[in-house]
């Protein structure tokens, strides 16, 4: 028992590590304003497209959707990573990860607008375009605003996907958390600072996990 | 291969990505890396959906500490990032006498996380179904196990898989987090062929094989989407 709490949660392990640990957190937290922001738009932008009037757009769009839901994110952030050097295109890790992750959550947030934007009822684009409003217009003023409310808790469990996600970033060195925390681990031979990152992610993820689940309940009265 | 002659960059970009001499020589290795991860996604899926769907049951009949170990242990593998849990397992437990192979501990993680995700979906088709089913099925003289059994679950089930197909293939792909830990599956077998030819081709290859595999089942689970809507409007 002793062993265990010695290499778990050892306190002056943590204790040393925390300065790397919150530093980390910084970096995860920068991550995630970009990959979520840029993931938002262009996943709605993914969803216009599967739901175009046009085949060229659509098809395309939808292809690329299943594409990118079928190549795991760490595949994805590696080509970026490490093979786009041997065509002379070299990132900064940041670059890399912000790359792979647009990609890959766009695909994943499309999917999720889509379903709000057909769970509007055809009905509401011809009032709206009746009324004169334009195509856009209706889009950005009756059609997405519903559209967004109704799949509000799959946004919302998609952005938990998307922090989770941001742990793979030490793979390509990325300091973030879990990167400060494994390289404390390493030093250390203690997986305290492990321990401690999960607790972090914990703290942060739990309430939005609740929430989710909560939302859910309540749609399905 | 040297610069001897001049090519377009078109030529650049198939020698960079798609060389045939390095495709030749790994395509066997990433053939091997494919069983590899085919095994784990299928070990993973069965044993995730299996036990999701016990806990799920076991949540149905309503005994109060068991019931918040569920949500405990759902809403904790389901915050926690798979990496996280993996690089514990695989570096933290050798210090407490646990040493696991690797395969071993990318399957426990990823088995645990798909319960999680597998009993919340199974759980919220559970409580779809409309109270008076149950309330039927109990007056006919079916017992608890059996309403659950031959009533609720076969519709509950229809409503839970879509849900439950996407999240077992976002979960299965996450077994090339193995890489890491060195499970020789198909990414691992990419980058080290990569690293080895010093060409780019092999990592084009394992995303193809990913393709291969994971890419039948997002259009199965496309098509199961709209087949059955997960909500009705």
């Amino acid at each position: 028992m002793n062993q265990i709490l010695d290499q778990f949660l050892n306190f002056q392990v943590m204790g040393a590590a925390f300065p790397t640990l919150m530093a980390g957190l910084l970096t995860t937290a920068e991550i995630c304003v970009v990959v979520i922001l840029l993931g938002l738009a262009g996943g709605l932008g993914v969803a216009l497209g599967s739901l175009h009037s046009s085949r060229w757009v659509r098809w395309p769009s939808i292809v690329l959707v299943d594409f990118f839901r079928a190549i795991p994110p760490l595949v994805l952030l590696i080509f970026v990573y490490s093979g786009l050097p041997f065509a002379g295109i070299r990132l900064s890790p940041f670059a890399a990860v912000v790359i792979a992750f647009l990609l890959n959550n766009s695909a994943y947030y499309g999917e999720v607008y889509r379903a709000g934007i057909l769970s509007i009822g055809k009905g509401q684009f011809e009032a709206a375009r009746s009324t004169g409003l334009t195509r856009a217009q209706t889009m950005l003023y009756v059609v997405l605003p519903q559209a967004v409310r109704n799949v509000l808790p799959d946004l919302l469990s998609n952005t938990v996907e998307v922090v989770k996600l941001t742990s793979l970033a030490s793979v390509v060195s990325l300091g973030e958390l879990l990167y400060a925390a494994d390289m404390a681990r390493s030093v250390t031979y203690n997986a305290s600072p492990v321990v401690m990152a999960a607790a972090v992610y914990l703290v942060i993820l739990w309430p939005l996990v609740r929430l989710v689940s909560r939302f859910e309940r309540r749609l399905s009265l | 291969m040297c610069g001897a002659k001049r090519m377009s960059p078109l030529e650049r970009f198939l020698d960079t990505f798609l060389n045939p001499r390095v495709i030749g020589k790994y395509w066997p290795d990433i053939l091997d890396g494919l069983i590899v991860t085919l095994e784990l996604a299928i070990a993973v899926v069965v044993t995730g959906i299996l036990v999701g769907l016990a806990l799920a049951c076991l949540r149905a009949v309503g005994i109060r500490a068991a019931n918040i170990a569920i949500v405990c242990f759902a809403d904790i593998l389901r915050s926690l990032p798979p990496l996280v849990l993996i690089l514990l397992i695989y570096f933290g437990f050798p210090n407490i006498g646990i040493v696991l192979s690797g395969p071993m501990v990318v399957y426990v993680v990823l088995s645990l996380v798909l319960a999680a995700f597998a009993e919340e979906i199974f759980w919220a088709g559970i409580t779809s179904v409309d109270k008076g089913q149950w309330e039927a099925a109990r007056s006919t003289g079916l017992g608890f196990a059996q309403t659950l059994g031959y009533v609720v679950l076969p519709q509950a089930v229809r409503l839970t898989l879509p849900p439950l197909a996407n999240r077992a293939i976002a979960i299965t792909k996450m077994t090339a987090l193995g890489t890491v830990i060195g499970v020789p599956e198909i990414l691992y077998q990419a980058t080290t062929a990569q690293s080895f030819s010093g060409n780019a081709s092999p990592l084009t290859l394992g995303a193809l094989a990913y393709l291969a595999l994971f890419l039948p089942f997002v259009v199965l689970a496309r098509w199961l989407e709209t087949r059955f809507a997960w909500r009705k409007a």
